[in-house]
């Protein structure tokens, strides 16, 4: 199915089943412990060898030679594979540095030894036994001292985010010297991990020259891809099977070391061969989310209308790598007739930089969002009349386009009033509750909406069962449920008679997950599935395919009403692809954050007290499960405030603090009374589903909300993430 | 982790003897520090002594009006103990800003005290340590040391003892009492249990081998007001930046004892005499305190909190 005009009505409107707020139906599975994780599959295939991957010890340089005699003669070992005996292998286009290193390190922690031997602790153990003969290179570890040689590039972080290395609409220095009030402030964000739960992980097993690979990977298909472009064998010899994800916010776009290696790992030992990351290795051999140092300049007229609006971001990535999007926002985001963003990338040897949770926005709106919470002080605006005051409803660089749908001004003006804005005071410092200075805080939350061709076949068995197949997978975001809820809708069956099954490359290809485009995508193609179903079942039974109606278990078409059980077994395949309509109008999702936090007037110590998202995105597929991805991303924006700073040691050209007692993350006391309220919206140019992401959105302007009540509480403004005690106190008066 | 040999104890001597008997052992009771370092090959003992079955693990009042805490009380019974949060608040405190729910259920009084510094480098076998490997340096002194020691600090190492129990214990005049080897027993001042760095950082007690803990003592309880205050980057399970554990009578000196500014807990009892004046209090605390730009922010944290902490007990 081609979607290239905007969706009429259509099954999905009657929303019987889609849109309402049902329980996960893998929930059970969880709660008990038996949805298998990658790690877990010890039924799969017998004979089950354990690896565990060396890291170099070393940022940059050469391995001279390996003496593997120690490890080689060490109990239980059954094989080890270096550079030395691995074979040729290639580097997926996709992916910056190569998953498995040697005799080129290209960065700290990077794979250069798997280690196969009969018990996970034999492997680890001999492992530290390999010893190796490194020459040292010289790196560049600093992204400040990088700075001076970053180069503008034109980049898209492939996850909605886009920016060229420099644009400027109108004249942009002219407009912003000549304006009466005006910011310009530099602001840094840290390297962050992503820190999901489960670290990657793969089980691989060879039958001849096929290779199966039990994984954890949100993008089945391009796991396939590069999977063959890694170890150099056609696709069609690659099967990859990810039904559950412990989390991945980004860090498992893309295979990474432990497939490769575990691959192989099996090929050496002649035995399938299961591999884990330990945390400490997520950090520094996996990706992470890059720093950036930011540079927001904006300036309005004295009746607060935005004159010019102007923001550069740098960051770093191995040769080859790409930047931190962080300037795309700004293009979109408010009105301006003078305009200017650039957008830089340095080399660093730090390990590869990529996309984690609404890459570009999430740093990115972070900045621009303190920024312009300055710039309404400046005025002496309220925050929020500033962002309605300057609200675009055509994109600012091409006034000609339109936004499908953009309800920013809703989402600020209902936060407002269910949170009690108006009892804030504008003047910082003031509000006291015992030894808390306390302050509110907005920001817009702001982030595209994509979309994603994808694929799904349906089937009907007869007995009233609906199963979908489709390499979709479910990274704790609901994928199943809202699938489930789709199939339900579109084929008049209740949920309960929904089987689902996902991420296996047998399946039809997917959308993914990621970007915030799956829910959509994802469903989007088992509705054109079911459509194809539906007409196929309307031709079987002779009924007019315009007018029938699957409800209650019933194939209904003037007058007459069929079981659908009574059709037999049959199947559908197909998948929803899409025009232009993406380009002829910009589709975004919207927001807004309210803060209140407590910052100790003695300590400098800062906890969030309320935290409420209005989100406007299009159909809510499912309250229950949008509300918790929702949660989970303010959650998320906390942490990248107030406490996540993967600390690059730039002598070691290292994240030193590498595990998650030193890197922090919130914990359940961090986290205040969180509410989220969706605008009722349905988005006929984003797909027959009428829905958009909200994964994403929930990061997007969290942690500028949580800096500017923080400045509200106690008058310090940071500009340097995260924001933590001694920043803080710095800026506070003396004890008296 | 490398393989190792085990073996379980049935009384405290047994199990210090044991420990003569094989070189390169430790003891092993909750594991809760053990068991990671020894997975990153930072601990490598060649055989584990389990003294989980000794006894020792319960809480007795002593004949002078205190209590005789078993080495292997757990961290969630010494704080939950009615006897401790009446007359020891301080400690059951102390205690309860520790660690999490899970860990302080396995944790015990001695591991407790015997807890590992929590420095990046230390953890990180890659790089140089003197702690872990005596003489390979101190990458911290140049490095990340953000959270490390102002304190008593030496060239060759500028980490924390990272335990919040041991520093209500320091400001309560705890005694630690141990058997040995041949079966004879001591004690030790707690002041006089952990050691600074000096040119020797990577011991970090005054036990000497195959010394077991069999049981820490608190004289008879203080008056005056009892509080822990840890600053810390967020709201639970996070070390101490700093933290205060005080005993505030309502005239007089009291007890103050701080963690997270040194290898060990640590107290000035000079300053106690000016209780109550958190910028007096905090100068004599912190006379000779060596600091970073990146730790230097310890000085101000500590004078504020003792504002809050002073200022709350007057209320």
């Amino acid at each position: 199915m081609r979607f290239d005009q905007p969706a009429g009505t259509n099954p999905i409107d009657r929303m019987k089943v889609v849109g309402q707020p049902i329980d996960r139906i893998d929930g059970p599975l969880k709660v008990c412990g038996v949805a298998p994780y990658a790690y877990e599959r010890h039924d799969v295939v017998p004979n089950q060898a354990y690896g565990f991957i060396l890291g170099s010890a070393i940022a940059k340089g050469r391995i001279r030679s390996f003496d593997l005699a120690d490890a080689k003669s060490a109990p239980g070992v059954i094989a080890i594979v270096t550079h030395e005996n691995a074979g040729k292998l290639g580097k997926p286009k996709a992916i910056t540095a190569n998953l498995m290193g040697g005799p080129e390190v290209e960065h700290f922690d990077q794979a250069i030894a798997i280690v196969v031997a009969e018990t996970f602790e034999q492997a680890r153990a001999a492992a530290k036994l390999i010893r190796v003969d490194y020459a040292r290179a010289q790196g560049q570890f600093d992204l400040r001292a990088a700075i001076p040689s970053a180069k503008p590039v034109s980049d898209s972080s492939g996850e909605g985010s886009a920016s060229p290395g420099r644009i400027e609409i109108g004249d942009f220095d002219a407009a912003f010297a000549r304006a009466p009030v005006k910011v310009d402030v530099e602001y840094t964000t840290p390297d962050e991990s992503h820190a999901m739960m489960e670290p990657q992980a793969t089980i691989a097993a060879w039958d001849g020259d096929e290779l199966t690979l039990w994984t954890s990977n949100q993008m089945i298909n391009w796991a396939v891809r590069d999977v063959s472009q890694a170890l150099l064998i056609p696709r069609e010899k690659v099967r990859v099977i990810s039904p559950y994800v412990g989390g991945g916010f980004g860090s498992k776009l893309w295979i990474r070391s432990d497939v490769v290696m575990a691959a192989l790992g099996a090929r050496a030992a002649k035995r399938p061969v299961k591999v884990a990351l330990t945390r400490q290795q997520v950090f520094n051999n996996t990706t992470h989310r890059p720093a950036t140092v930011q540079r927001l300049r904006i300036a309005a007229n004295k009746d607060g209308r935005i004159v010019a609006i102007g923001h550069e971001s740098t960051s770093g990535d191995l040769p080859g790598g790409g930047p931190e999007t962080a300037t795309s926002q700004t293009r979109l985001l408010y009105a301006g007739a003078n305009r200017m963003v650039e957008m830089k990338l340095a080399v660093l040897d730090l390990p590869e930089a990529n996309a984690m949770r609404a890459p570009g926005e999430a740093p990115g709106m972070m900045a621009l969002e303190a920024a312009v919470d300055e710039l309404a002080e400046e005025l002496g605006m309220d925050p929020v009349e500033f962002r309605v005051l300057n609200d675009t409803q055509v994109d600012p660089e091409h006034p000609e386009r339109r936004f499908s749908e953009r309800n920013l001004i809703g989402c600020l003006r209902q936060g407002a009033e269910r949170f009690g804005w108006a009892k804030r005071n504008p003047k910082p410092g003031q509000v006291r509750d015992g030894r808390w200075l306390v302050g509110m805080g907005v920001a817009a939350a702001f982030r595209n909406n994509l979309t994603m061709r994808s694929g799904a076949r349906v089937a009907v068995d007869g007995r009233g069962i609906v199963t979908i197949s489709t390499d979709m997978t479910d990274i704790g975001t609901g994928s199943y449920t809202v699938i489930a809820q789709t199939a339900a809708e579109m084929m008049g069956v209740p949920v309960s008679q929904v089987v689902v099954r996902l991420g296996d490359s047998t399946f039809p290809v997917s959308s993914g997950s990621g970007g915030q485009w799956g829910g959509n995508s994802a469903t989007a193609g088992v509705y054109a599935a079911c459509a194809k179903l539906r007409d196929q079942v309307a031709a079987k039974l002779g009924f007019n395919a315009t007018d029938v109606e699957f409800a209650d278990g019933q194939v209904r078409s003037g007058g007459r009403s069929v079981p659908l059980t009574d059709v037999g077994e049959m199947s559908a395949e197909d998948t929803l692809t899409y025009g232009d309509l993406g380009k002829k109008q910009q589709q975004s999702t919207f927001g807004a954050h309210f803060v209140e936090a407590g910052v100790d007037a003695l300590t400098g110590e800062i906890r969030v007290r309320r935290m409420l998202a209005v989100c406007a995105a299009g159909r809510i597929l499912n309250p229950k499960t949008a509300r918790s991805q929702v949660i989970g991303a303010m959650t998320m924006g906390v942490g990248a405030t107030l406490m996540e700073e993967a600390v690059v040691d730039t002598r070691f050209g290292c994240f030193i603090n590498h595990d998650l007692a030193e890197y922090h993350v919130p914990v359940h006391a961090d986290i205040p009374h969180q509410e989220v309220i969706f605008l009722d919206e349905a988005d006929p140019q984003s797909s027959p589903m009428k829905a958009k992401g909200v994964g994403e959105l929930g990061l997007c302007g969290v942690g500028a909300a949580v800096a500017n009540a923080v400045y509200n509480a106690c008058g310090v403004r940071v500009r340097e993430y995260p924001i933590t005690v001694e920043k803080i106190i710095a800026g506070l008066p003396r004890v008296a | 982790m490398k393989s190792f040999t085990y073996e379980r104890a049935a009384t405290p001597a047994e199990a210090a003897a044991a420990a003569a008997r094989t070189p390169g052992s430790r003891f092993i009771a909750g594991g809760t520090n053990l068991l990671d370092l020894m997975k990153l090959q930072i601990e490598t003992p060649a055989h584990l002594i389990d003294v989980n079955r000794v006894g020792l693990n319960r809480i007795e009042e002593t004949r002078e009006g205190g209590l005789r805490i078993g080495a292997l009380v757990r961290n969630t019974d010494l704080a939950s103990d009615k006897r401790v949060r009446r007359d020891y608040g301080v400690l059951s405190r102390a205690l309860l800003s520790g660690a999490s729910g899970q860990l302080r259920n396995k944790a015990t009084t001695a591991g407790n005290l015997l807890q590992r510094t929590r420095c990046p480098y230390f953890y990180d076998t890659t790089k140089p340590c003197n702690k872990r490997r005596p003489g390979s340096g101190c990458a911290a002194l140049g490095g990340f040391n953000r959270n490390l020691a102002i304190m008593g600090t030496s060239e060759q190492c500028i980490a924390t003892h990272p335990s919040d129990m041991a520093v209500a214990m320091r400001a309560l005049d705890a005694t630690v009492e141990t058997v040995r080897p041949d079966g004879s027993t001591r004690t030790f001042p707690i002041a006089e249990f952990h050691r600074l760095p000096g040119d020797t950082p990577h011991i970090d007690t005054n036990l000497a081998p195959g010394e077991l803990i069999t049981a820490v003592t608190l004289p008879k309880p203080v008056r005056g007001y009892q509080t822990y205050r840890k600053v810390r980057d967020r709201a639970s399970y996070a070390f101490a930046l700093i933290s205060v554990a005080a005993v505030i009578p309502k005239r007089g000196a009291g007890r103050l004892a701080f963690g997270g500014l040194a290898h060990k807990p640590w107290r000035v009892e000079a300053a106690e005499r000016r209780m109550g004046d958190a910028r007096e209090v905090a100068a004599t605390v912190l006379a000779g305190a060596r600091t970073t730009p990146q730790n230097a922010f310890k000085v101000p944290l500590v004078e504020r909190t003792l504002a809050q902490v002073f200022g709350e007990a007057k209320a």
